[in-house]
């Protein structure tokens, strides 16, 4: 309890949502509630009373039970430990609480997200003088947080002056002075090797950039086809079983971003449970160590308290935007954004507050723009440059995309990756529709892609989504007069959407080594399977017949090639290519040979 | 704090008592109340103030007066009480026997709300269980830990998929079966005899707990029921050590009640009058299934909802399906076909299978078995579909082949027996039989080894 802490009483308790009397206090306070100690923070006033959302279940509560104000928004603890670590929806240990409460998650529990018996290794920063001005992202120093993630201990936002003492190399707990600093106004501010920040605010950087490079997510259709930036925010909408979660799961696993928050909010306990066991067990594929020491979890099951389900997400984003300032780029997923928001219209609905659309508040659109646009590029006030890319997945009722949320998220998103139930149905993994879905990046990746693997890489993408689109078009004439109405170009064009589907879109994550796609790996299938569309198309254009082409058994094993051979073993898709350009040749030289001999 | 007695309500409406100045009341406490012919009726308060207390009533609010209404506040928490006897017994939606034999008597006593489990606590459910359903086992595997409901329609024979999968459930190579927690909600009388009569000829009653709220029961008791059942299977699964498997049924029923009582309440509704805290009311129930570390039971869910109109974007099997592990989705179109169990394969799921299924749980070509099989038949449903515009004669040979694979596999693959408990052996040799129809180059997702091994193809 702070100085700051005042007592009130508790009049009403509606669910989550309880009404209690103590005059001063502010909208977004922390208050625990009734004798339990129940957290929850205010979230609106009216005359002495105040109205509260608590973050657990308020079963056994009564009207006349003390409510304490505690002076502080809801806030989350930034320092070294974070990754690694499982946290709730309101950054509570999840494994320190198994310790303490067992199985089951028992009311009123406050245990402190970062552990204060451990010590760091701090390092201070070399240069560094004492008298110096520092100021918001001054380097104070490192500490190794992880095998591989050195954590900057930063100058916090709102201090600056005259470093007046600056702890030496060693061993460090939590709470102890690493710094101070002389304001200017004369007051001294004791720094620790951690600090708190209200989840509400955006914490501050110096300058907004446009991203340059491209989110490498080891995934055909999302990194070849509708890529993301660094920095970019994007969607996955679906209906259940169209498989945002696995998707979720491949960026958090296989991607280029230093650090990796995954917000699993309102989801399934179980599907938690796969990440925390399979996690700890996967390598990161760009450093050989543990995933673990790169990510970290929010984790708020469905059956958790909804308020908490809320705060997850800006819980989340803080502690992303947190690494960002040390000049690192952080992905946070957040599993689902659907569910964030039916726990604003839960609470909304509590409170009485008019529904607009389907029962959510008027305020669901400029709530999410105001997550998303928390994503971003930044320059930071320190550390160079650092950037949170925001990945939502949205749990659209009835998979219909106009709903509310579908529809406002993707008025603010770039990326909008759009799963869909018949190519789930189909077993096409990932369902990602190349029809409905998006990239505002494409022009800027393309720039990456042609430095740093293939300069046809814009115009074969293009090819591609051009046959494929032509591919829907011939599919309806075919569902409504028969496959006898096309011609032999049209039926190979089918068949080479065919191949760009099977051997390039659908990629397994179940599959050992296809689950990874290099972005080298990425171009030699696509220009493989445009490849052979293109030779073929020449041979159907001399009147070679369609049921030959599509016999060859090569066609067989170009679809099998995306499993067979790892980004490690390029020259084996060269040899393949290399084979069917001989093959195709043969055809060629035969049939026009067949021709000579028949003038 | 201790009971407290008020003589006079102030409200009756919708299931709902209002009670003025009551102070200091629990929230979420039990309620007796007593009507002036002297009959108890149980409730719980719903919102508590100093001015007002909303009582939920579980057995309805009919016939009772505001005058002689006397409302006890029994400071505790809606419990029930749990021992090993509980087995065998069939009990109401708060725990009370509906059998004529006298209530359980123990000092274990819990709290039906239940909490969450702590997600750092839980185990991942990788055990395969055998349903002997080849559309379950071969394409949706369940397995322990797991919820996995069944989507159905009005008429559409899911009580009887249930019955069987109750009673062929098995660990593969284990003989040890399941204890049963049946709660119904809702169905109708010849419903609940269905089941009780299947339990007592398969010889498993004695291993079986119902929970059972009838049609033309009090609905706001529904509200409960699927608390009381879960609380029990808890205790059988965590206290006793067993294997547990709920079967509840119907869902819908269950969310209609909660309609009725929000609407009541005057909550903003969200979808088709639904509340919108309907996903996690829905959430409570479901996820208090799964495994947890160190523990030797485990609980698996099967809950039966009845999707209104056949419409699977409803709110109720929508959210549903947002909680759940998958679904197993009945189709209307194979049941008027006659085929027994219509189980329409390309809406069903399985989140679960993939950790549960492979070369040390059931066989190494079963995951890429299911794709096969899955592009195989999306591709016959297609063709399926194309014959019946232009006819079957216009097709491609190719297609024919696929038209005839449809054919086959509806008949042979997802039609069985209501008997007929197929071993994971003999459902994936049949698929392979099937998918033996196809050239060898059509199975692109099988690999060269299980083509191999299994393929009977003639090329």
């Amino acid at each position: 309890m702070s100085e700051h802490s005042r007592i009130g009483v508790i009049r009403d308790i509606n669910g989550p949502i309880v009404t209690i009397d103590l005059p001063g206090i502010r909208n977004g306070e922390q208050v625990k509630i009734g004798e339990l100690g129940l957290f929850g923070e205010v979230i609106a006033l009216s005359g002495q009373q105040a109205i509260v959302q608590t973050y657990e279940s308020t079963d056994g509560v009564r009207p006349g039970e003390p409510a304490i104000g505690l002076g502080w928004p809801l806030s989350v603890e930034l320092g070294p430990g974070l990754l690694g670590g499982i946290f709730d929806g309101v950054q509570r240990p999840l494994e320190k609480i198994a310790l303490q409460s067992g199985d089951y998650i028992r009311r009123g529990l406050d245990v402190p997200a970062l552990d204060r018996a451990r010590t760091w290794e701090f390092e201070p920063n070399a240069e560094l003088e004492l008298g110096a001005q520092v100021g918001p992202g001054t380097v104070l120093g490192t500490v190794p947080e992880t095998q591989t993630i050195t954590h900057r201990v930063l100058v916090p936002p709102g201090v600056s002056g005259e470093l007046q003492e600056i702890a030496p190399a060693g061993d460090y707990e939590l709470e102890a002075t690493i710094a101070r600093v002389r304001g200017a106004a004369g007051q001294s501010h004791r720094l620790k090797l951690y600090h708190r920040w209200p989840v509400r605010k955006p914490r501050p950087y110096a300058k907004r950039d446009d991203g340059i490079s491209p989110l490498i997510t080891g995934q055909r259709v999302i990194d070849t086809f509708f890529p993301q930036l660094k920095g970019g925010k994007g969607a996955v909408p679906g209906p259940f079983g169209a498989g945002k979660t696995v998707v979720q799961q491949q960026i958090a696993r296989w991607s280029n971003a230093d650090i990796v928050i995954y917000v699993g909010c309102g989801e399934r306990g179980n599907e938690l449970v796969d990440v925390l066991e399979t996690f700890p067990q996967l390598d990161d594929p760009y450093t050989g160590r543990k995933l673990m020491e790169r990510t970290l979890l929010v984790a708020n099951t469905s059956n958790m308290p909804v308020v908490a389900r809320e705060a997850s997400v800006y819980v989340g984003m803080t502690m992303a935007e947190y690494y960002r300032d040390m000049g690192y780029d952080v992905v946070m997923l957040a599993d689902s954004t659907s569910r964030w928001a039916e726990a604003l219209r839960e609470v909304s609905g509590r409170l009485g507050q008019m529904p607009v659309e389907e029962g959510y508040p008027a305020y669901l659109a400029s709530r999410l723009a105001a997550v998303y646009e928390r994503a971003g590029r930044v320059q930071t006030h320190g550390a160079g440059s650092g950037s949170v890319t925001l990945i939502g997945a949205v749990s659209p009722p009835g998979g219909d995309f106009s709903e509310p949320v579908t529809s406002h998220t993707k008025d603010i998103i770039e990326t909008f990756w759009a799963l869909s139930k018949e190519l789930a149905d189909a077993r096409h993994y990932p369902s990602i529709d190349w029809v409905t879905s998006f990239s505002a990046h494409v022009h800027t990746a393309a720039q990456w892609w042609a430095a740093e693997v293939d300069r046809g890489w814009e115009r074969r993408r293009g090819e591609a989504l051009a046959l494929l689109a032509r591919d829907a078009e011939l599919s309806r004439i075919v569902n409504l007069v028969g496959p006898e109405a096309l011609s032999s170009a049209q039926r190979w064009e089918l068949e080479g959407a065919a191949l760009i589907k099977e051997a390039v879109l659908q990629q397994s994550a179940l599959d050992e080594v296809d689950t990874f796609c290099s972005p080298q790996k990425q171009f030699a299938l696509l220009d493989l399977a445009l490849g052979i569309y293109d030779m073929g198309a020449a041979l159907v254009g001399m009147g070679v017949p369609v049921q030959e082409l599509q016999g060859l058994p090569l066609l067989a094993k170009t679809r099998r090639c995306k499993s067979m051979y790892s980004s490690e073993q390029l020259e084996k898709i060269a040899e393949l290519r290399a084979d069917v350009e001989q093959e195709f040749e043969n055809i060629r030289l035969e049939y026009a040979r067949q021709g000579e001999h028949a003038q | 704090m201790s009971v407290k007695e008020y003589r006079t309500a102030a409200e009756a409406r919708g299931g709902l008592l209002i009670m003025r100045a009551t102070p200091g009341v629990a929230f979420g406490d039990r309620v007796q109340i007593e009507d002036h012919s002297g009959t108890r009726r149980n409730g719980q308060v719903i919102r508590s103030s100093d001015e007002e207390v909303l009582v939920l009533v579980f057995e309805g609010t009919d016939d009772l007066d505001l005058e002689d209404t006397w409302v006890r506040f029994l400071d505790e928490p809606v419990e029930i009480a749990l021992s090993p006897e509980l087995l065998g017994r069939v009990f109401n939606g708060l725990g009370a026997p509906r059998d004529d034999r006298p209530p359980i008597l123990s000092n274990i006593r819990r709290a039906v709300a239940g909490s969450a489990i702590n997600p750092a606590a839980r185990t991942y459910p990788r055990e395969f269980i055998q349903t002997g359903v080849s559309t379950i086992d071969g394409l949706n595997s369940l397995v322990r830990g797991q919820k996995l409901p069944i989507f159905s329609g009005s008429g559409l024979p899911h009580n009887r998929l249930a019955a069987q999968i109750v009673r062929q459930a098995k660990l593969k190579d284990e003989d040890s079966s399941f204890s049963i927690v049946f709660a119904a909600m809702g169905v109708s009388y010849a419903d609940a005899k269905f089941f009780q009569d299947e339990f007592a000829s398969s010889g498993v009653l004695r291993n079986v707990v119902m929970f059972i709220n009838l049609a033309d029961d009090p609905p706001v008791e529904r509200l409960t029921l699927p608390r009381t059942a879960l609380t029990a299977a808890e205790y059988l699964a965590y206290d006793l050590d067993r294997h547990v498997l709920v079967v509840m049924t119907d869902m819908t029923y269950y969310a209609e009640a909660l309609r009725e009582v929000a609407t009541a309440k005057g909550d903003v509704p969200a979808r088709k009058g639904y509340p919108g805290y309907l996903y996690s009311d829905l959430a409570e129930i479901y996820e208090r299934c799964g495994r947890i570390h160190e523990r030797h039971g485990s609980i698996t869910m099967m809950p039966v909802v009845s999707m209104p109109s056949d419409d699977i974007t409803h709110p109720i099997p929508d959210l549903t399906g947002y909680i759940t592990e998958g679904q197993i989705v009945l189709s209307r179109e194979l049941h008027n076909q006659g085929v027994y169990p219509p189980v329409h394969i390309s809406p069903s799921l399985s989140r679960l299978m993939k950790d549960g299924i492979g070369k040390d749980d059931t066989r190494e070509d079963h995951p890429r078995v299911a794709a096969q099989l899955y592009a195989l038949y999306a591709r016959a449903l297609e063709t399926r579909n194309l014959a019946s515009i232009i006819g079957a004669d216009e097709l491609s040979e190719r297609d024919r082949r696929y038209l005839k694979f449809a054919d086959a596999f509806d008949e042979r693959f997802v039609g069985q027996g209501e008997a007929e408990d197929r071993s994971i052996e003999a459902t994936l040799n049949l698929a392979w039989e099937l998918m033996s129809m196809f050239p060898r180059d059509t199975l692109t997702r099988m690999s060269e080894t299980d083509l191999a091994k299994h393929y009977q193809g003639s090329d």
